[in-house]
């Protein structure tokens, strides 16, 4: 285990060597301490080592992660996980608005509560959110799953792609182009997997999936008038 | 950008370390915007006097003997006590009104900060830092106490479209966002007679609540009226005598981080300006909802105004 003291060493000292670390490398497990609520902490890894940040972090944290599995012990502020291409974070606590956004793979775990914007021009990112998440969640995403175990706010999934929305709670409203979906055994088995390496103490049966009506894809004649 | 901090104490043992907590918070917040910072502070109660803070770009000048002169027009007793480009005035309740009309006689280039029994506001352009070295603001004790950081899109960079705005007798408040309605707005409330002084999108703000209350509504009818008539993007912090208030817009880009303790709730941009707060790893944090209005308050019995926001 190797330890980096943020507020003694600083940020770009951090990120250079966890960026520098290769796929072969023997230092594979790092604990970041006094993060203090800084901004970009790990940000732009891609080996498959294994970070641990021990507090609250700022904005962007884990951004455009790739293979690594980071780890937040507290909470993150805007843009966790943003533009994330694989591997996992997990965050123990709450994140701020737009977690995930314009994710291309991996799984974001966020085991308190998201706020808005979550999921934001998702690409093909799984995130799971064991409570609740806010207004405008997955505005135009396009691939992958969110799995939200409490509610979702206003406006979910607006103006969807293709994007897979699981909620157990209630949904304040849906967005527009967003409608309900029939859940089907190959939902139930994506959403069975998710829960499962999530580590969320929920049954897929509980869950309602959302999705795209596919109506806003292609301009319409009769909404002509609309615009 | 702009950064925004807030503390309000519940223990008042806290009361000689508000100054320092808030500098301290203010600093941290300085990339947010380096233009300009202010901080307005709730110290002791002046026994049933106004205080009344008035900044001047030639303070050697426009402060000399000012107590003194405008005690004799208005006839009766005066004090200041000056702060560098800033001074405080305490003169007898009711007399606000006749020594704003007498100051602009006999000390036109002086300009009016803040009014009201304990609310201080101090702000000038430059470093968070600076601002709050120039003025000691670390000394200052209070039961609460907002700070703001600017970095400028809708105005001049100038002491005037600083923040904390002053809206009424010890109120005020801090802006991070910008109004997009604020031209026609301004329009609107001068020609109901409201006095604005800038072209500062948030000093519309600020007048628009002291006109909702004017006219009849308490500061949480104001505030929830605020999410329909402003259009653009907010975080506002209001200060009044007994508490303080928080309320964003509904579509929430604009960041805030609140923490309550036993001893303290604080308001932050960003968690980051809360860290060194005392007990901050065991306070109760969240984010604000959207269109959603926080309020909280030393009094028991909360007056009207308060228990509506």
């Amino acid at each position: 285990m190797q330890t980096y003291d943020l507020e003694a060493n600083g940020l770009r000292g951090l990120n250079a060597t966890l960026q520098s670390q290769s796929t072969e490398t023997n230092q594979t497990s790092w604990e970041v301490v006094n993060p203090k609520g800084s901004h970009a902490i790990a940000v732009g890894l891609d080996a498959p080592i294994e970070v641990t940040v021990k507090g609250s972090t700022g904005y962007y944290c884990a951004g455009m992660n790739q293979q690594a599995t980071v780890k937040v012990e507290g909470s993150v502020g805007p843009g966790v996980a943003e533009n994330m291409m694989s591997g996992q974070v997990i965050v123990d606590g709450d994140a701020s608005q737009y977690a995930g956004a314009t994710g291309h793979g991996g799984l974001l775990v966020i085991k308190g509560n998201a706020s808005s914007r979550c999921g934001i021009s998702m690409k093909g990112i799984d995130i799971v959110v064991h409570g609740n998440i806010g207004h405008m969640s997955a505005f135009m995403a396009q691939a992958g799953n969110l799995v939200v175990c409490g509610d979702a706010g206003d406006a979910l999934g607006d103006s969807l792609y293709e994007a897979r929305l699981f909620v157990r709670g209630s949904v304040k409203s849906l967005g527009a182009d967003c409608v309900e979906k029939e859940m089907r055994p190959e939902h139930l088995e994506i959403l069975k997997d998710l829960l499962d390496r999530a580590g969320a103490d929920a049954s897929p049966e509980e869950f309602k999936r959302y999705g795209s009506a596919r109506q806003l894809y292609n301009f319409d004649i009769d909404n002509s008038a609309a615009y | 950008m702009c950064g925004i901090v807030g503390l309000f104490l519940k223990d008042q043992s806290l009361a000689p370390q508000l100054g320092n907590m808030l500098t301290d918070m203010l600093i941290t917040m300085t990339d947010r915007g380096p233009d300009s910072a202010g901080i307005a502070i709730y110290g002791e109660e002046s026994g049933g006097k106004t205080k009344v803070t008035l900044q001047s770009p030639n303070p050697k000048d426009d402060f000399a003997g000012l107590a003194e002169e405008l005690g004799q027009h208005l006839g009766v007793a005066v004090s200041q006590t000056d702060n560098d480009t800033h001074t405080v005035l305490d003169i007898p309740a009711g007399q606000f009104e006749a020594a704003r009309a007498a100051l602009a006689e006999i000390r036109p280039s002086v300009r009016i900060m803040s009014r009201g029994e304990m609310l201080e506001i101090y702000k000038e352009v430059g470093l968070p830092k600076d601002v709050a070295a120039r003025f000691d603001i670390s000394s200052m004790s209070g039961t609460h106490g907002i700070g703001h950081t600017r970095m400028a899109t809708e105005s001049a960079v100038t002491t005037m479209g600083a923040h904390p705005f002053n809206t009424g007798p010890d109120q005020c408040l801090v802006h991070n966002g910008s109004l997009s309605n604020h031209n026609s707005l301004r329009r609107k409330l001068r020609r109901e007679g409201v006095v604005i002084q800038t072209e500062n999108d948030t000093e519309v703000g600020a007048a628009y609540l002291t006109w909702k209350m004017m006219n009849g509504a308490t500061l949480g009818e104001a505030l929830e009226s605020s999410l329909e008539d402003l259009d653009g993007f907010f975080t506002f912090v209001v200060g009044t005598k007994d508490g303080f208030g928080v309320v964003r817009d509904p579509i929430a880009c604009k960041p805030a981080v609140m923490a309550e303790t036993d001893q303290y709730v604080a308001f932050g941009s960003e968690y980051r300006a809360l860290v060194n707060l005392p007990g901050i790893e065991d306070a109760r944090i969240w984010e604000p909802e959207p269109a959603t209005v926080y309020f909280w308050s030393h009094n028991d019995s909360p007056t009207t105004t308060e228990k509506a926001a």
